[in-house]
């Protein structure tokens, strides 16, 4: 059966999430959450030559929040930090590979709000 | 249905005959009639907030068309025909749950009711080494107003921690009061997550004894089921119009003395008696609390509401609620990896179920089920420390008013399965 948005990777991503624990020791950390379904994210994120070196995202939360983590996690890795403070709502997007509803869009920009806040100390929400 | 004109509930009962429970209440409530991605509506979200029956909405339409004016201030006939309007729904709301209308205050909501007492009352009665004392099954809104209210005079806020059976422990409640520092006990009538109907008359009792003030958030029991005030003898008790078929507007009802002795909340136009440079006296109860133009057409439309569910009899609305709490109880089961929360069976639990589904966010349980046009809560229902409680994140929750039938439950099921089909469970 095919889902407009619980598509097969997206699927795959939140049952077998790449890219998720604890990573010890880190340089960079940021936990956050969703407040209108209390869903949790943190990172982990070491960090070498400027660039992430590894990362690990914890917490838990729908398919959407979950299944972004670890399909963007794959391109953060090995991303200058710099790189990754400019990214922006759009690019998560892009990289779902789906349509996402105004009562999901929180849901889908989670990861990146941590991962913004780790490496740039901004907690906002991206645009 | 008789169209709903005004009169005192019991007056409308030898009037009007009986509505039957309750498919024939539906063709009362427009919404129903949509289809939504190709299906009927299946409204599971009552707990939330209500649908609205046409006799509410025509009221307010009428009332905006024809006789609209702000209340205690003209001389002219509209301003009249408001005011009488106005105040009427507040006799026949206060007298729906046997308080006095003069103690029966409009607030925009039941969070400002409980914020107006932790404001005006708490503010001058509570102080460094008090005690609050709430529940582990609260509302935020009947937590956060404590939280600051504790922050700002260096009192303690408790929780009475909710046992297994997803109910309250009268044993803990004694042994709390017993230490002698609670001022305030604040609790749930029933709780909005897992139903479960709290014995607040007992509580309220204790509490009394042990000389604490005690305030009850009844947001989720004057919509379905028989409340009557006088019996539970709270000194506040709080509620919203919104998930009682009516408009968004609050009641907070109190006792006489205490609101009499209270500061007002709010000031401004309406609440005074006299204003000179540099102070002001205060208007008679309930006005007192009421600063500004009130939300009228709300009012008079909650009061059309109350008669509404007056003339259904709020003793066939438990019964509907409980006995389709039963079936969503006897029928959520038969879908695979599901997990029920709240008391056991639906003798001591409201018209709400909570669940959750292994392998699957309820997030996306809601998401799937809204693709059949069943629409269920999911979340943390504005109860985090409960959710904690819990051991979960969050769940999903259908919850029931007089609109809903069995066959709702039927089509919830059916949609929790073809959203198990979808995350191939």
């Amino acid at each position: 059966m095919t889902d407009a948005l619980y598509r097969d990777y997206i699927l795959d991503h939140y049952k077998n999430p790449r890219n998720f624990g604890e990573l010890q020791p880190h340089d960079l950390e940021f936990h956050d959450h969703n407040p209108l379904c209390g869903d949790e994210l943190g990172v982990h994120i070491v960090v070498e030559d400027g660039k992430v070196a590894g990362l690990r995202f914890h917490g838990h939360g729908c398919a959407i929040s979950q299944a972004t983590a670890s399909i963007t996690s794959e391109e953060l890795v090995g991303m200058p930090v710099e790189e990754v403070s400019r990214l922006g709502a759009d690019w998560v997007i892009e990289q779902l590979g789906i349509e996402i509803s105004p009562t999901r869009r929180k849901c889908a920009l989670l990861s990146l709000k941590v991962m913004r806040g780790a490496t740039t100390g901004d907690p906002s929400w991206p645009e | 249905m008789a169209s709903v004109a005004g009169g005192t509930p019991k007056a409308r009962a030898r009037r009007a005959p009986a509505v039957q429970p309750f498919a024939d209440v539906r063709a009362d409530f427009p919404v129903l009639q949509r289809e939504i991605n190709g299906h009927s509506l299946v409204y599971l979200d009552s707990a939330a907030s209500a649908q609205k029956p046409r006799q509410v909405i025509e009221t307010m339409e009428r009332f905006y068309s024809y006789s609209y004016g702000t209340v205690h201030r003209g001389v002219y006939e509209l301003g009249r025909e408001a005011t009488e309007q106005f105040e009427g729904a507040r006799e026949r709301i206060a007298s729906f749950v046997g308080w006095d209308p003069a103690c029966s205050i409009f607030t925009r909501n039941a969070t400002e009711a409980i914020n107006l007492v932790a404001y005006a009352w708490g503010r001058d009665n509570i102080g460094a080494g008090d005690e609050v004392l709430i529940t582990e099954m609260e509302h935020h809104s009947n937590i956060v107003p404590w939280q600051l209210l504790c922050e700002e005079t260096g009192a303690r806020l408790r929780y009475l921690s909710v046992i297994d059976s997803g109910e309250l422990s009268l044993d803990e409640l004694d042994e709390v009061l017993a230490e002698g520092r609670v001022k305030l006990v604040a609790v749930a009538h029933v709780s909005n997550v897992l139903g479960t109907i709290n014995p607040v008359g007992e509580i309220v009792k204790r509490a009394r004894a042990a000389g604490a003030v005690t305030l009850v958030d009844g947001a989720q029991a004057v919509p379905q089921m028989p409340v009557d005030l006088g019996a539970i003898d709270a000194d506040f008790y709080a509620w919203t119009g919104h998930k009682a078929l009516g408009p968004a507007t609050g009641l907070l009802h109190g006792r006489r003395e205490l609101l009499q002795e209270m500061r007002p909340f709010l000031g401004g136009g309406h609440m005074i008696s006299r204003v000179e440079r540099d102070h002001s006296t205060w208007n008679e109860l309930p006005w007192k609390f009421e600063a500004g133009t009130n939300a009228i057409a709300e009012a008079i439309g909650l009061g059309a509401a109350i008669d509404y569910l007056a003339r259904i009899g709020m003793d066939r609305v438990r019964e509907h609620e409980r006995e389709l709490a039963a079936y969503a109880l006897e029928r959520l089961p038969e879908v695979e990896g599901l997990t029920l929360y709240g008391p056991d069976g639906a003798d001591g639990r409201g018209g709400v179920v909570p669940f959750t589904i292994e392998g699957m966010h309820p997030h996306d349980i809601a998401e799937l089920c809204d693709r059949e046009a069943v629409c269920v809560r999911a979340g943390h229902h504005c109860a985090q420390p409960l959710m904690r409680c819990l051991g979960v994140g969050a769940t999903a929750r259908a919850s029931f008013h007089v609109y809903n039938v069995r066959e709702d439950v039927d089509r919830l099921v059916h949609a929790l399965g073809a959203a198990r089909e979808v995350f191939e469970l």
